[in-house]
């Protein structure tokens, strides 16, 4: 073996790459993504089934009067919440892109004439911190939402509909959740010791990982709020 | 073995700024669009109201996985990694809901 092909296996071994010519650690995100879809999948066809079918309210989009009590169940569902939340997370995922492009573009110089708003554009820590209170926000709208349902009656084990909205959309909460904590470990690398272009990676499946999320909330808001 | 080792191409060109602001205001845009169709009683009551909501979503969908996601612009296996299982996520919930539905029926 030559030097040149023992520097470059161990380059390889650095960063991870397969016979494809592809990191690992980009083909493991996208596989995982891929079996999340599965999960996510099973989870909107549950409720799906179980649509339209629970025989105590509060319902989603129509009133329910307890024939015992007389009491009257509003429509749970609060559509202009839901959709500044759904508007938080796209933007956090504009957010997201900008902060990949930012770490990516570090090393390359501004040009003479840059302005105030170029030199924002180029910050990876505005536009990571940007991400992560925008995420926050969005788990801030749902544990509002979460809260006022409960009060309004409607718990896990209430009904179908409780049972299989509340287990939906909490997973994906999980997912928001878990994401944010991952936005914050690369904002502290930022702070350490600066995130390089050479992390480009580590923060590209970070960000692969939030644009997923986002995604499926994409289809979270038509299948289970706006459809009736 | 170093040659199938080592090959840090597959960054390919990413989308500018400037594209990523459109894909934001596009994303924007449907997102009003879907609500505001919400509040139509008309439209809801039609039968075009789940289609054309399904398929805003499908195309915000596509958009972010596309250009946020740069799936357009990556690798090809990353391409067949994510639609393979989302095909087969999508077939699956749309087999369990016409069976199951009917079924409980």
């Amino acid at each position: 073996m030559t030097s040149h092909a023992a520097a470059a296996e161990g380059h390889a071994h650095e960063h991870h790459y397969t016979t494809t010519g592809l990191d690992n650690r980009k083909v493991a995100i996208w596989s995982f993504i891929g079996s999340e879809c599965m999960l996510f999948a099973s989870l909107i066809s549950t409720y799906l089934i179980y649509k339209g079918r629970s025989v105590v309210g509060p319902l989603p989009h129509e009133t329910w009067t307890d024939p015992s009590t007389g009491a009257v169940f509003k429509p749970i569902l609060n559509i202009p919440i839901t959709s500044a939340s759904t508007f938080v997370l796209l933007m956090s995922s504009l957010a997201m892109v900008l902060a990949l492009a930012a770490v990516e573009n570090k090393d390359k110089p501004l040009p003479a004439n840059a302005g105030w708003w170029d030199r924002q554009l180029a910050s990876s820590k505005l536009w990571l911190w940007c991400t992560c209170i925008l995420g926050a926000t969005f788990l801030g709208f749902q544990a509002f939402e979460f809260t006022s349902f409960v009060h309004e009656g409607l718990t896990l084990r209430r009904n179908l509909f409780g049972s299989s909205f509340f287990t939906l959309t909490g997973f994906h909460g999980a997912h928001v959740t878990v994401g944010v904590i991952w936005l914050g470990s690369l904002l502290a690398i930022d702070y350490k010791r600066g995130l390089r272009p050479s992390d480009t990676l580590m923060v590209d499946i970070a960000a692969l990982y939030w644009h997923f999320v986002d995604v499926v909330w994409i289809a979270i808001f038509t299948l289970v709020y706006l459809i009736k | 073995m170093a040659e199938h080792a080592v090959n840090p191409d597959h960054v390919r060109e990413h989308p500018t700024w400037k594209q990523y602001k459109w894909v934001a205001a596009i994303l924007t845009i449907i997102t009003i669009l879907e609500v505001w169709a919400y509040y139509i009683p008309a439209f809801v009551a039609s039968s075009a109201f789940v289609p054309s909501l399904l398929l805003m979503s499908a195309v915000k969908f596509a958009i972010v996985v596309m250009f946020y996601m740069h799936l357009k612009y990556d690798h090809k296996l990353f391409r067949v990694l994510f639609t393979g299982p989302l095909v087969v996520a999508a077939a699956t919930l749309v087999a369990l809901v016409f069976l199951l539905a009917t079924w409980i029926r």
